[in-house]
């Protein structure tokens, strides 16, 4: 019997063992770097229960990470659902890391087992190792390391403070975590080892200048240079980093809670480009299982029987509900990444003459360069911008639909003609921008006078105002943090006051 | 090159922790939610296990958003049937359609909403919550003196101990897992060796590899059996063992005028009671004991289910207890007992030997007595006349009940903690 006879049978043998994954990871992974040239990181495959992939879920996937209430009610509440039938757990779980550590679950039948090795282990793995997004914010060697240090970090405090001090610093935090992100500046790497270290150096600064005259003094800013700077406003730019802004400049915080503020900051930016890409994530990955368990079929490594079991998961993945469907959720960002990079390929083999007006540059290209050029370099919004097709908009039946405050009626805004095709995608696009769907507010200034008051703009955006309540609640987490009053101003794009939130 | 790794063995108890620190949080509405609890059918059988649902609210995490009421919205979505540009659409009513926040939700996305959830605790935690604030009353000498007893128990395996605790089977597991790494490192190194003395040509290279050879081999076939860190050692902890038990006498009236209702109720006070004493102690035992106009002990199954008839005489059945309490259980057992009754009684000469009989042969030597009436009747009855008089709330305490929903209460009043002690 050949190799290939042997591990076919593996294959279409519906139960797995442990020889059967290391087959599979083998031919899979040759295929993916031989077939579709990928770069990956190296895979850690972890076979787990149901429990155990509940207990990932709760930590968004990280082997560890610091203790707090929060984690414990999404494991509650994903556990609910899952005991009453009500979620399916998914299939696989992979985290952006080096090794690239992914989850499978145990019930997953041999089809699933090697759509998901594909599915994750290559196409996810191969998107964290070479997309901007993440190579630029973040490091996927040291996160692992990096959540360790945050969890002994945040015990020795609980220790230290008190479970409900740190608590407390930590709801604050987690409240404001979306704004915990450079956007323009890229951040530089991290480790555990050098967290320690940087830690250790900060204490003997304080201790060599530690001047027991200066201890009976009241507190001022730590940023004594802020203090003797000039008259104008502080800051002098509009700061979006919000943690950032509070890590640094809170005038009478504690370095440990300053820390502990700076752990969430990290663990948001290492989550940035995770929401930022998704559609191009999952699609790119969907393209990625579908060609390499076509391949192995090529190759004769699979039966029909097998193609069929696959055929159901991938398009049951694939399952995009319409507007009118009470299935409907929003777009599938499986459906929509796979469409999109299907026809990247379809234009560079078989190009229509429309092709060959929207997408001059794709016009008799290498479809696999294009396909690899466009995951490394590009972002939900810009890759929809950029290669969202008129042929994938009409496939798909893409409109928008516009909701007017005050109006009784929708107006349908574009539909899938030769009007509509480039608002479709204006507009899809701006819908996976960051700033359609969070806030964009910023600090804008402090008063360093009197008050050490903190005030932050509101740019509203189409009119969107925030919602009272939370905006209320949230207000109160960043007092907390600031430790002196804090102000909200929403303004609309004449400048003008629309609302203020003030927490005194 | 990839690791497969099982993790199917590992401990699953990952959030263990952060559900802890969630249960927290949510400790006042647990809390709250009790007397729902006991008013619903779900006590009954509680000595079995099982989980108990509780119903929470209100554990949104702010963050600034934008409200979906407002503004001009534009959101694209997929399978236009039948709509051409500028057509109008009336908005539901309600408004509630309008919120496409564009979030697209993936085949095995876990986002769930989470307007409301229920929080399912496990039979220990129910009951930690169900006694937090409760306590024994009265329970200072023999529950105080118990816990000085200690055992020694076997706990695992330990690093650091004496000699004679040492462990050979795990301490041998150690040495192997350790010599077969060991050995593998040095046998790649001496493969390697081998393979560059074979290709040397230059003569003194040649000796110095041989002798790296000599040197390697002879550390891989020298490995030291044991080392200091193989060693296991049996490990002992010192563990509690609670000395005294106690017993619980439940005395129920069974005459015809104790209807299915009305001992519905006692059984339910019977059971939180037992709960509550067995989360004390840990050998409870129970008598049960009912009359009508003779005493009789009985088994718990005939206590609750099979129906008598006839008058009330009520001291019959504390002379039995008392005759039982003298002959079965010794000093070192604490007593509880729990009566239940409609408050009928005979004449009012039972009354009064019971109250006699309470004052002179139990209370002395029982821990606590509580005597619950299972009426709405405002008048007083003869019984509750003759207790009221001897009810100090310290060892024995009198109170009524009607309603399952006012069981919650009234057990809580008999058994708050006390400041004082």
């Amino acid at each position: 019997m050949t190799e290939k006879e042997k591990y076919r049978a593996m294959f279409c043998d519906p139960n797995w063992d442990y020889e059967t994954l290391q087959a599979a990871d083998e031919v899979i992974s040759r295929i993916g770097q031989e077939y579709l040239k990928l770069k990956t990181y190296p895979n850690q495959i972890e076979v787990v229960t149901s429990e155990q992939m509940l207990d990932a879920y709760a930590l968004t996937g990280l082997p560890t990470s610091y203790p707090h209430w929060k984690f414990g009610k999404d494991f509650v509440l994903n556990q609910n659902n899952y005991t009453k039938g009500r979620m399916g757990l998914s299939y696989e779980l992979v985290i952006n890391s080096n090794p690239c550590i992914s989850y499978n679950m145990e019930n997953n039948s041999t089809c699933m087992m090697l759509l998901v090795i594909a599915h994750a282990c290559q196409g996810h793995n191969a998107f964290f190792a070479n997309n901007y997004m993440f190579l630029d914010w973040t490091s996927a060697d040291s996160i692992v390391d990096y959540m360790a240090f945050a969890r002994e970090y945040i015990l020795k405090c609980e220790e230290e403070y008190g479970e409900e001090e740190v608590e407390r610093v930590l709801d604050a935090a987690h409240a404001l975590m979306n704004y915990g992100v450079d956007k323009y500046k890229k951040p530089s790497k991290l480790s555990a080892l050098e967290e320690n270290e940087r830690l250790k150096k900060l204490t003997a600064i304080r201790h060599e200048n530690y001047n027991e005259l200066w201890r009976t003094l009241p507190q001022g800013t730590d940023e004594p240079e802020l203090l003797t700077s000039d008259e104008g406003r502080f800051p002098k730019e509009p700061e979006e980093n919000i943690l950032y802004f509070i890590e640094k400049y809170a005038p009478a915080m504690p370095p440990w809670k300053r820390e502990i503020v700076r752990i969430v900051r990290k663990v948001s930016q290492y989550f940035y480009p995770q929401g930022a890409t998704k559609v191009m994530n999952e699609g790119f990955a969907t393209f990625v299982h579908y060609h390499i368990i076509n391949k192995m079929f090529e190759e004769g490594y699979l039966n029909d029987g097998f193609m069929l079991e696959f055929i159901k998961s991938h398009s049951s993945v694939l399952f995009q509900p319409e507007y009118n469907s009470k299935f409907y959720s929003g777009l599938n960002p499986y459906t929509l990444g796979f469409n999109i990079f299907m026809d990247i390929k379809r234009i560079c083999q078989e190009p229509t003459e429309e092709d060959k007006a929207w997408f001059p540059d794709l016009i008799g290209k290498d479809w696999l360069d294009q396909v690899l050029y466009v995951m490394e370099n590009f972002r939900d919004d810009s890759f929809i911008l950029q290669y969202l097709s008129p042929k994938v908009i009409r496939d798909m039946k893409l409109f928008t639909i516009i909701d007017n405050e005050g109006e009784t009626e929708f107006q349908i805004g574009a539909i899938h003609n030769e009007r509509g095709y480039r608002r479709v995608r204006e507009q899809l696009a701006s819908q996976y921008d960051r700033s359609s769907y969070i806030p964009n507010i910023q600090v804008t200034r402090v008063d360093r006078h009197q008050t050490s008051k903190l005030y932050l703009t509101h740019y509203m955006q189409k009119d969107r105002k925030l919602e009272t309540k939370s905006a209320r609640q949230t207000m109160a987490h960043l007092r907390y943090l600031w430790g002196f009053p804090v102000e909200l101003h929403s303004k609309n794009k004449l400048g003008i006051n629309e609302s203020s939130f003030e927490v005194k | 090159m990839s690791h497969i790794i099982d993790r199917r063995k590992n401990d699953k108890g990952k959030s263990t922790g952060n559900r802890q620190k969630f249960l927290k949080r949510v400790e006042n509405q647990i809390k709250k939610a009790i007397p729902d609890i006991i008013s619903q059918e779900s006590i009954k059988d509680s000595s079995t296990g099982g989980s108990v649902k509780v119903p929470v609210r209100g554990l949104e995490e702010p963050t600034f958003h934008h409200d979906p009421k407002t503004g001009k919205k534009q959101t694209v979505r997929p399978g236009n049937d039948k709509y051409s540009e500028g057509d109008r659409v009336p908005k539901p009513k309600g408004g509630g359609a309008g919120s496409g926040s564009g979030r697209g939700k993936g085949s095995n996305s876990p986002e769930v909403t989470e307007d409301e959830f229920t929080v399912v605790l496990s039979r220990e935690e129910f009951l930690k919550y169900f006694f937090d604030d409760l306590a024994l009353p009265n329970m200072v000498k023999k529950l105080m003196d118990s816990t000085e007893n200690f055992e020694m128990r076997r706990a695992g395996y330990t690093r650091d101990s004496v000699p004679s605790r040492l462990n050979i089977k795990s301490s041998y597991q150690q040495s192997l897992g350790r010599r077969l790494a060991l050995k593998g490192v040095l046998d790649k190194k001496l493969a390697l060796l081998e393979e560059q003395l074979s290709l040397a040509t230059d003569p003194a290279e040649k000796a110095a590899l041989a002798e790296e050879v000599e040197k390697v081999r002879r550390q891989a076939n020298t490995l030291p059996f044991f080392e200091d860190i193989d060693l296991r050692y049996n490990n002992f902890e010192r563990v509690p063992i609670p000395v005294t038990s106690a017993v619980m006498f439940c005395i129920m009236d069974v005459s015809a005028s104790m209807g299915q209702h009305e001992k519905d109720i006692a059984k339910r006070f019977f059971t939180l009671l037992y709960i509550f004493l067995t989360r004390q102690y840990k050998n409870v035992d129970l008598v049960f004991i009912r009359h009508h106009t003779e005493a009789k002990e009985v088994s718990e199954d005939e206590f609750f289910n099979s129906r008598e008839s006839g008058g009330t005489v009520v001291a019959p059945s504390l002379k039995l207890m008392e005759q039982i309490m003298r002959s079965r259980y010794d000093d070192s057992w604490n007593v509880y007992c729990c009566q239940a009754s409609d408050g009928d009684v005979w004449s009012k000469q039972d009354a009064t030997e019971c109250k006699q009989l309470l004052l002179e042969n139990i209370l002395p030597v029982i821990q606590y007595m509580a005597y619950i009436e299972i009426s709405n009747n405002p008048r007083e009855s003869d019984l509750w006349q003759a207790y009221s008089r001897i009810s100090d709330d310290d060892s024995f305490s009198i109170r009524q009940v009607y309603e399952p929903f006012e069981i919650w209460p009234v057990f809580q009043g008999l058994f708050r903690k006390r400041s004082a002690v």
